[in-house]
């Protein structure tokens, strides 16, 4: 697991890369556009999806000790606050649907002579956190094939390396958000 | 030990029968196989549209096809061959047959992860034969914004989606060869043990890992400019075309170093077993392919010295450009000393190892002449690039595949291909290939751009000798498929170890029972020990 | 291999880290600090991945491989940042003549 998520680093590194170039490139229009965004939505989706890691690091020593019921409650937490993030994160979605900040024909966003950069910025929004909102639903698969696993009793002290395994994905996912939420929402707060 | 009639052993190819036995096959052996049917079948497509390209430039006038089915010809030329004929070749057949074998393990470390990855290349093969057959893909196989994104009205999604999936093939394979060279060699296999095919197999896996999710991404956002015109690349929009190119050649210069790692692996195996002496400087040799993989990933901007890219960024990376060769040629040096006073015999392998180093050397020394900033102002995008990278390619990775397809080939299939036929068929491939790119060097020095299908008549003769040439190589190139297969049948039976080389897959029965080994190795020696190899060829049956 | 199994207090104390932390970066992203206010956020984020990943992905408790290749990997990252940056950054630094 830990090679796939070298492969994973690169896979968002790159739309990183993006988003580095262009910020640079236009800095005011990203500030901007990122004061469009629901800074307080976002910091709690942040601490959602934290006190996700929060339950499944708990998840994951339950199976070490073989605690089969702790490990299934966990999991169950972990599940449902990942579902609260995305629901969260479908809301946010929608708002910028009804704003016209989706890019394509219908985009326009009010306040800058030139469009093309602030749909770049939404461009790289809609494409990071949808990416992310992916890797999200893999991990809910991943956690409900878990759930159903440990309450067949299938994993044990001596053998819980699905846990571990799924933990680690969900963990990355966790970090890839982590970064996400500053560089989108927190651009330039003060100015506004 | 009796021979006489003897009852076939069984091996991994008689241990079950049907389709199902090999479509749904573990086996890393038939895994192997599987790959090779495939690579095979693309080679030939991505041949055939360099047949056509080949015989249109016969003419300096666009006489046979139209200047847009010319572009579609070279992009699906270069799409096929990288992508689905050159970064699986080696690793995927030979890497997957061979590594477990060489660190004495009986598979891979995710067998059904291995059968996975080549499930992932024939599926995105098959968007790819698709686009090709909808009418195909015109802007190079470089696809670059915003024609790509914006201007091409051809097929790019559906090939770019191809080229995704198998993509994914490259990062398994990768992946399972990385943790089974960790954790599966057998007690006594230290790292500095391994054959240097291994190391070299490591070294294309960390390169795999690292970048193929890049272009994955790159093409993620291709899709996403093409189908919802986000302006990403697009100036229009505030974008910059020059980041796809840094994007995508951030994954596609390591990509030749994916391609060109494995065939020294097999060279380091050949010249040492027909020299029949332990590769000099050994620690130097693994050293450079770990070397290579990592210099690998700072030298891109070499493919942006033309494209507005900012010249002190120019300068930096033409300089690590130049760094990067130093490993190669360690690898060459060390294969020359190796030579040295060894026991050199012309078997077919090693007319193609020869064949090997001479033309990667042409090949990489030209590519000194690229990576000069000043220089490859004048020759980019001409033939003399075309030339260098066919140098390395074909004369290089190609022959090497080659060269190790017929060393490998009685351990694959217990059979002895026809030497004197090999023989020549190694020949024809050298001269062929010679008379098809050095012509284009001369070519290109002189204007000749690439991808241009009307040309000046005065490059016309340097043309037809190319094409001449390009069809001496098809004969060679078709001549193996003919008698390998006739020998898989009718080759005399081949014993554990024809030709007397070390490495712990010479020491099972050929072909390989189905879980390797009969007994798991414990290794004692160092590679390439050549006194534990009997010294003379004993038959068994 | 021997696991290392770390008590609820510590993962708690961790978590309510980073719940501060996150806390702390929305608040002072309304706080003027000219160019810093990146290197801030950006800083307090690399705090954060590591405590999730030494904390939570046991990463401390690993083997030597498996935190060089993470490091590895993010320098591999910076690399690509850098040295497409390099690019970006300096194109309008020489005049070019005919351009």
């Amino acid at each position: 697991m830990w090679v796939f998520l070298i492969t994973e680093v690169m896979f968002f590194g790159g739309m990183f890369l993006a988003y580095i170039v262009y910020r640079a490139a236009y800095p005011d229009i990203f500030a901007l556009a990122s004061s469009s965004l629901n800074v307080y939505i976002g910091a709690a989706n942040t601490a959602v999806l934290l006190c996700s890691s929060f339950t499944m690091v708990l998840g994951v020593r339950a199976a070490q000790l073989g605690r089969q019921k702790a490990l299934a409650i966990n999991i169950v937490l972990t599940l449902l606050l990942g579902f609260v993030f995305l629901g969260v994160k479908a809301f946010e979605w929608r708002e910028k649907f009804i704003e016209h900040h989706v890019p394509g024909p219908s985009f326009h966003f009010a306040g800058v002579a030139m469009q093309g950069p602030a749909q770049l910025f939404f461009s790289l929004y809609f494409a990071m956190t949808g990416l992310h909102a992916l890797h999200m639903v893999v991990g809910a698969g991943i956690m409900t094939w878990l759930l159903i696993n440990s309450i067949r009793g299938k994993y044990t002290a001596e053998y819980m390396t699905p846990v571990d395994i799924g933990g680690l994905y969900w963990h990355f996912v966790d970090i890839i958000w982590i970064f996400l939420f500053p560089l989108f929402y927190l651009i330039d707060r003060h100015l506004k | 030990m009796t021979t006489a009639v003897a009852k076939e052993q069984e091996n991994y190819l008689n241990n079950s029968y049907g389709l199902k036995s090999w479509l749904l096959t573990r086996d890393h052996k038939r895994i192997a196989l599987l790959y090779m049917a495939t690579i095979t079948l693309f080679f030939f497509i991505g041949g055939a549209f360099a047949t056509l390209i080949r015989v249109e430039l016969l003419t300096p006038q666009g006489d046979l096809v139209s200047s847009d089915i010319y572009n579609r010809l070279f992009t699906m030329h270069g799409i096929m061959m990288i992508f689905f004929f050159l970064i699986p070749s080696i690793p995927a057949t030979l890497g997957n047959f061979l590594i477990p074998m060489m660190i004495g393990a009986r598979d891979l470390a995710f067998p059904r992860i291995n059968l996975l990855s080549w499930y992932l290349l024939v599926v995105g093969g098959l968007f790819a034969l698709f686009a090709m057959l909808a009418g195909g893909v015109d802007t190079g196989w470089t696809f670059y914004t915003p024609y790509s994104t914006t201007y091409s009205n051809s097929w790019v999604i559906a090939t770019a989606l191809g080229i995704f999936v198998a993509g994914f093939s490259s990062i398994l394979t990768g992946l399972n060869f990385i943790v089974t060279i960790h954790r599966m060699r057998a007690p006594g296999m230290t790292w500095f043990r391994m054959p240097l095919f291994v190391w070299a197999h490591y070294a294309t896996s960390v390169i795999q890992v690292l970048g193929t999710p890049v272009i994955a991404v790159t093409i993620i956002l291709v899709f996403c400019e093409r189908v919802f015109h986000i302006g990403i690349f697009d100036p229009a929009l505030g974008g910059d075309p020059v980041l796809f190119q840094h994007l995508f050649w951030f994954y596609s210069h390591p990509a030749v170093y994916i391609m060109i790692l494995p065939a020294m692996g097999v060279i380091s195996e050949l010249i040492s077993t027909f020299s029949r002496k332990a590769i000099f400087g050994y620690h130097f040799v693994a050293g450079s392919s770990m070397a290579i993989a990592v210099f690998g990933f700072l030298v891109w901007g070499h493919h942006l010295f033309v494209s507005t890219q900012s010249v002190y960024a120019g300068l930096v990376f033409s300089f690590l450009s130049y760094a990067v060769a130093i490993p190669s040629a360690i690898k060459v040096f060390n294969w020359t000393a190796t030579l040295y006073k060894g026991s050199v015999s012309f078997e077919t392998p090693m007319l193609y190892a020869f064949g090997f180093i001479g033309l990667f050397t042409i090949g990489g020394l030209t590519g000194l002449f690229v990576a000069s900033l000043g220089i490859d102002v004048h020759v980019t995008d001409t033939y003399f690039v075309v030339a260098h990278f066919h140098y390395i390619m074909v004369g290089g990775a190609i022959m090497a595949f080659l060269g190790g397809l017929h060393f490998w080939w009685p351990k694959i299939t217990g059979r002895m291909y026809p030497e004197q036929w090999a023989r020549l068929s190694a020949v024809i491939i050298f001269v062929g290939f010679n008379f098809t790119f050095f012509p284009q060097f001369i070519l290109g020095y002189l204007g000749m751009p690439r991808r241009y299908h009307v040309y000046p008549p005065e490059f016309q003769v340097l043309h037809v000798m190319s094409t001449l040439g390009a069809s001496v190589l098809a004969v060679g190139y078709l001549l193996p498929m003919v008698y390998l297969a006739w020998s898989w049948k009718y080759g005399p039976l081949a014993g554990p170890n024809p030709y007397r080389a070390t490495g712990l897959e010479w020491k099972t029965a050929s072909p390989p029972p189905l879980h390797n080994f009969d007994r798991l190795p414990v290794v004692t020696r160092e590679a390439y020990d050549y006194s534990t190899v009997p010294e003379e060829v004993t038959s068994v049956g | 291999m021997t696991q290392h199994i770390d008590s609820v207090k510590t993962y708690a104390v961790i978590w309510i880290t980073l719940l501060a932390l996150t806390a702390v970066t929305t608040l002072v992203a309304f706080v003027d600090l000219g160019p810093f206010s990146v290197v801030v956020a950006l800083s307090i984020a690399v705090v954060k991945m590591m405590l999730v990943a030494l904390f939570f992905m046991h990463l401390r408790h690993s083997g030597k491989l498996t935190q060089l290749a993470m490091a590895g990997t993010v320098l591999w990252l910076g690399i690509m940042v850098a040295f497409t940056f390099a690019d970006v950054a300096t194109r309008g630094w020489m005049g070019v003549p005919g351009r």
